[in-house]
């Protein structure tokens, strides 16, 4: 897999599944950026990458404020001279049942879910554009099938795959690839929150009889952020063991 | 790690797709077997895979057969003991109008391409739940989203993707995953005899103003493939610069 060298900045990198995916491209190689809202946890990533050997920097930013997503985007560009990936993955969930949503619930989910990850491509497209060469992943969820509980969560996810396919279509021309992964059931700490009778319930609904691990959405990531995947384009792939198939049009 | 010392099987991979996956499956340090119905070309690969430092076996064997596709595996299981990597990559096409189609074209493009590759995964699942490790491989087609001139084709590429859904479901449990993937257009030497008129409106249509390689397709095969990937299944990706898109049904 050719990606060594590249600059990857990862929205949300301080925890979860952003974080398993900066450290693990960081180990193939890859100038990694951490990005998350709070410092303390950024810079604990960055020394956990940079003790392993990796290079990496952090930047502190809401990926919902257009001047702290322009000024991340010059920083990042002003350190390595380029940004070659994007992993779009920062993202927060507010379950409730529709009735109990509130508007802030909906606003809320959707401004980090789907308004940052337009900010935070449009402003590294404007570099990949000049570079000839991107790779955009955005991270959506599983759920945007439709889940309970999940009316704006889901509504955002959908909308993360339909800017995916709309990038795709208006970037490839440029050697700017977008893809999307809905992932599945992760171990994550949010799993790890969940009571036991509330995680043996979803377990016994997956085809695997198990969940996924975030190194499985890390090779993923750079499954489509690699330089040989210069022709796939515009695709949603779950990573999710295979639950997307009792969904009608996953 | 990656597909080291696994046993791929790869279909019709005595040209085209298949011949450059079991190429790059070999590089990467599986066994390979290499199949066609055609003896020569089996023979001309491994030759390649075997002088490139590689490990390969070669039958010849019609897929859409069963006793031919028992046997084969016979012969894989007796040289190699399993078979951990299958890529149902086999395919034929008999471009034609609905009206013109005749029940012979309609057999025979849906024996090669669907009839086989049930034949194959249900000779060779038996050994990868022994084994409780298994990857199965379909390669389909963005044509079967649907292609005016390509009913039979169209109908047995989205036949394959339905029967990778099921066999994902049913195999789940046992560590054995089943995916696809739908190419594009790939620059064969099919594509390279077209007029360059054609070729250019076909270059047009792409979103990437590219055309693909088989090197792309190998690259989504080694990806699904991989040791690594076992929390994917069932799941169909097109490799195809984005022209899927266009339809409604690609997600
Ligand atoms: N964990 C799962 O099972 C699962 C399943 C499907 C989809 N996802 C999606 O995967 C992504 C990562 O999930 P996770 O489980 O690793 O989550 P996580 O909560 O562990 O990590 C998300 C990170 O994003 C950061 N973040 C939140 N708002 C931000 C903002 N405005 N700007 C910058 N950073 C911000 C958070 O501080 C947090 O560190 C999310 O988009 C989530 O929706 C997760
Ligand atoms: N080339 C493309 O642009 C393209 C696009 C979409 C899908 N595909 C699919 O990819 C696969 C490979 O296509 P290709 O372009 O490399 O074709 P190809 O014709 O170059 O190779 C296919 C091989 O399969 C062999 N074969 C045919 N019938 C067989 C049988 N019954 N048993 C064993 N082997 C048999 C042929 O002898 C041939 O060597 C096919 O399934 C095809 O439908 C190709």
């Amino acid at each position: 897999m050719q990606i060594k060298g590249r600059v990857a900045l990862i929205t949300g990198s301080a925890s979860g599944m952003g974080r398993g995916t900066a450290e693990i491209m960081a180990q193939h190689g890859v100038k990694t950026v951490i990005n998350d809202v709070n410092q303390g946890m950024v810079d604990e990533v960055v020394k956990g990458i940079k003790e392993a050997g990796g290079e990496v920097m952090g930047v502190v930013a809401d990926i919902t404020k257009k001047a702290e997503v322009e000024a991340m985007f010059k920083q990042v560009v002003n350190t390595y001279g380029r940004i070659d990936i994007l992993v779009n993955n920062a993202g927060i969930f507010r379950d409730k049942a529709f009735l109990k949503m509130t508007e802030e619930d909906w606003d809320k989910v959707l401004e980090v879910d789907l308004k940052g990850v337009f900010l935070c491509s449009q402003e590294a497209v404007k570099y990949m554009r000049e570079q000839g060469y991107g790779r955009i992943v955005n991270i959506s969820s599983r759920a945007w099938l439709g889940g309970p509980g999940q009316a704006n969560y889901s509504a955002a996810k959908a909308g993360v795959v339909a800017l995916t396919r709309t990038l795709a279509l208006e970037l490839g021309k440029r050697g700017i690839t977008v893809n999307c992964i809905p992932p599945g059931l992760i171990e994550t700490p949010m799993w790890h929150s969940l009571p036991e009778e509330g995680k043996e319930r979803l377990l016994k609904a997956q085809p695997m009889g198990r969940i996924g691990s975030p190194r499985d959405i890390a090779r993923t990531v750079m499954f489509f952020a690699s330089d040989e995947a210069g022709y796939i384009n515009g695709q949603t792939l779950y990573v999710c063991g295979g639950k997307s198939l009792f969904a009608n049009i996953g | 790690m990656g597909v080291q010392n696994r046993v791929a099987l790869v279909t019709g991979s005595g040209s085209g797709l298949g011949e450059t996956t079991v190429m790059m499956l070999a590089q990467n340090g599986a066994k390979v077997v290499v199949n066609d119905v055609d003896q020569a070309k089996v023979d001309k690969v491994v030759k390649k895979i075997k002088s490139a430092g590689g490990e390969a076996l070669g039958v010849a064997a019609d897929i859409s057969k069963k006793d031919q596709v028992q046997d084969l595996v016979q012969k894989i299981v007796k040289q190699f003991g399993t078979v951990d990597i299958l890529v149902n990559n086999a395919g034929i096409a008999r471009d034609k109008g609905l009206l013109k189609i005749t029940e012979e074209d309609w057999d025979i493009v849906l024996d090669v391409n669907l009839k086989g590759p049930f034949l194959l995964s249900q000779t060779v699942v038996p050994y990868m739940k022994e084994r409780k490790f298994g990857r199965i491989v379909n390669i389909s087609s963005r044509a079967y989203l649907g292609w005016p001139t390509q009913a039979n084709y169209a109908s047995s590429k989205g036949g394959l993707v339905s029967f990778s859904r099921t066999l994902a479901l049913e195999l789940a449990k046992h560590q054995i995953t089943v995916n696809c993937i739908a190419p594009g257009l790939i620059q064969t030497p099919l594509y390279d005899a077209l007029p360059d008129n054609i070729k250019e409106n076909l270059m047009k249509s792409q979103p990437t103003k590219t055309i693909g390689k088989p090197e792309d397709i190998g690259y989504g095969v080694l990806f699904f493939a991989d040791d690594e990937a076992d929390y994917v299944t069932g799941q169909t990706i097109f490799i195809c610069g984005g022209k899927s898109v266009l339809s409604s049904l690609s997600v």
